[in-house]
């Protein structure tokens, strides 16, 4: 029954979404123009949007009475299943863009295969999430070019920035058991094309302003799919989930 | 969002006698309700006063995204994470507008900012206030923007074109997200726990007075006003708007089941306007001054994120110029 085994991969696609829609949140009021403070709510507000409709979906399938804010907002670091790229703390621009364009690289890639997923409900989801992904892909990609060939204290921290977030793009190519048989069924987006195509765009944006990409990021013991986490998670959930654990009868 | 205490600089209204030609012609214009427009000729006081006016609106929606911005990544639920982040977004797509209105007067953003940082110009007033609890989001949005809109709504009528086409693009919004605030704290007192319903009257006691304050000095200490009204930049008294806006805003407190933290409020019939106590005037001036509770990390937030981001904008500028450099040749 490939109903269960959609729940781990509904929550690894919302939890993402809304964690690095966490992060960006932290920016309001600290970005480095006017232009960017609309621009990085624009992308949260997209994120925090797509993860809802996961969760929606999640909570359906799970059918034990909680909804899609419970998961977000009553849920443990160790229930997460988000990737461990999008939980990393922001650092400065270069850390906080790098990590949007490598996490966008591999959103689009997920969301192009589900658009054509064999699951309607995810591939209406997905359809309407890609053209939100594909901005933010553009904009991503296009900070990293501006601060990787900028001046010589942009290119600087973004060459810092890249060994801060490389070990964790290990689980952008990687996929474990029940997401290849959710893929067979043509309802996951296929792993290993997912890799292929995010290899190609990162590969590909590295190459146009000469920044050097690492060698492929090797497994660890950490792994967000099965809720190992980085000590980060933790705090951010303090923040983010505080009003709810704090008055568990209230309506918001 | 907008601006209190305008100076232009006008000690003393002159009649259409003591003027020149030029500046004959434009009050008439000014009269016969024709807007100014950016190639038009305009007194010099006119063109200060209206990018003194219109920075210090763009720098409130500016400043205005912090005391939110404090509850954004803390919001209680997703819908509630979303609008919070859709009127943040929306607060800075507001400053540019702004910005760009007051640069078709010839002033430059950048140097606009840079008198908001040195605290040589303004911004409202509210936003020194610190946002306690998550009501308080409810009530920013349904007091704080309910004022900035009675304001705004008759800004659209300003004399200046720019600014009135801004006010109007803004206006729709804004009217949109207090909705939303309004149903945030209607949500918490008909369907909350007595906490919830605590914390709502807790932010209207602390945000009642200082939305009030919104509408600047009381028009016996508005020296500015009568400028402003004779060039039809403001319409309409301080202590007109203020009214009007507690006219209005009353009957909703109401069917929030809430009271407002003044005991002199009372409807008067031979009026036909609530009566309501006195401002705390000195507490108002002191937090235009600087001295308000969070005058100086509003001001410290701006700063960093500014001269923190020099070397991103550095970067950017750098970048486009190589890549017009490689197109070139």
């Amino acid at each position: 029954m490939h109903k269960q085994a959609l729940i781990p991969y509904l929550l690894l696609l919302g939890d993402s979404a809304l964690i690095q829609g966490q992060r960006l949140c932290e920016w309001c009021g600290k970005a480095p123009a006017l232009e960017e403070e609309l621009a990085l709510m624009n992308v949260g507000l997209d994120l925090v949007g797509q993860a809802r409709n996961w969760l929606e979906y999640a909570t359906e399938l799970l059918d034990d009475g909680r909804d899609a804010d419970a998961l977000a907002f009553r849920r443990d670091e160790r229930a997460f299943r988000n990737l461990l790229l999008v939980e990393q703390p922001n650092g400065d621009f270069a850390v906080t863009m790098l990590k949007q364009f490598l996490y966008d690289a591999w959103h689009h890639a997920v969301l192009e295969g589900l658009a054509a997923s064999a699951d309607e409900r995810i591939a209406g989801i997905a359809a309407k999430g890609l053209k939100e992904v594909s901005y933010h892909l553009r904009r991503s990609g296009e900070w990293v070019q501006r601060l990787g060939d900028g001046t010589e204290e942009s290119r600087r921290r973004m060459l810092d920035a890249i060994p801060v977030l490389w070990r964790f793009t290990v689980e952008l190519t990687a996929a474990n058991d029940h997401e290849v048989q959710l893929a067979q069924a043509g309802i996951a987006a296929d792993p290993a094309h997912v890799a292929r195509r995010w290899q190609a765009t990162v590969s590909a944006l590295f190459a146009s302003v000469e920044l050097p990409l690492p060698k492929a990021a090797s497994h660890f013991y950490l792994d967000g799919r099965q809720g190992l986490h980085t000590e980060h998670l933790g705090l951010l959930l303090a923040e983010m989930q505080f009003l709810p654990r704090a008055y568990p009868d209230a309506t918001w | 969002m907008y601006a209190q205490l305008v100076e232009t600089g006008v000690k003393r209204l002159k009649t259409l006698e003591e003027m020149s030609p030029e500046e004959r012609a434009f009050q008439e214009k000014i009269d016969a309700e024709i807007k100014i427009e950016a190639k038009n000729w305009m007194p010099d006081a006119y063109r200060q006063t209206l990018i003194r006016q219109i920075s210090q609106h763009a720098h409130s929606e500016i400043v205005g995204m912090l005391p939110e911005g404090n509850w954004v990544t803390r919001a209680p639920s997703l819908k509630r994470k979303l609008q919070l982040m859709a009127k943040i977004q929306d607060e800075a797509g507001h400053g540019l507008y702004l910005y760009s209105a007051m640069e078709t007067l010839g002033a430059d953003r950048d140097e606009e900012i840079a008198k908001l940082h040195s605290g040589k110009a303004k911004y409202s007033s509210i936003f020194n206030y610190p946002t306690l609890t998550w009501a308080d989001m409810g009530a920013v949005g349904w007091l704080v923007d309910g004022a900035a809109i009675v304001n705004q709504v008759v800004l659209q009528r300003t004399s200046y074109g720019p600014y009135s086409r801004a006010m109007i693009r803004i206006c729709k919004e804004e009217s949109f997200h207090q909705r939303q605030g309004y149903e945030l704290l209607l949500t918490m007192m008909r369907h909350g726990t007595q906490a919830q319903k605590d914390m709502v009257q807790d932010a209207i006691n602390r945000l009642w007075w200082p939305s009030l304050m919104m509408f600047g000095p009381s028009d016996e200490h508005s020296p500015n006003s009568a400028q402003s009204m004779a060039w039809k930049i403001k319409r309409q008294t301080n202590d007109e708007l203020r009214q009007r806006f507690i006219d209005q805003t009353v009957p909703q407190l109401e069917l929030l089941g809430c009271t407002a933290p003044d005991p002199a409020l009372k409807w008067n019939e031979e009026r036909g306007h609530y009566d309501f106590g006195e401002i705390q005037w000195d507490e108002f001036y002191e937090v235009i001054k600087g001295n308000g509770p969070c005058n100086q990390e509003r001001l410290a937030k701006r700063r960093n994120a500014i001269e923190g981001g020099a070397w991103v904008r550095e970067a950017a500028v750098a970048y486009a110029r190589k890549q017009q450099n490689k197109n070139a040749a």
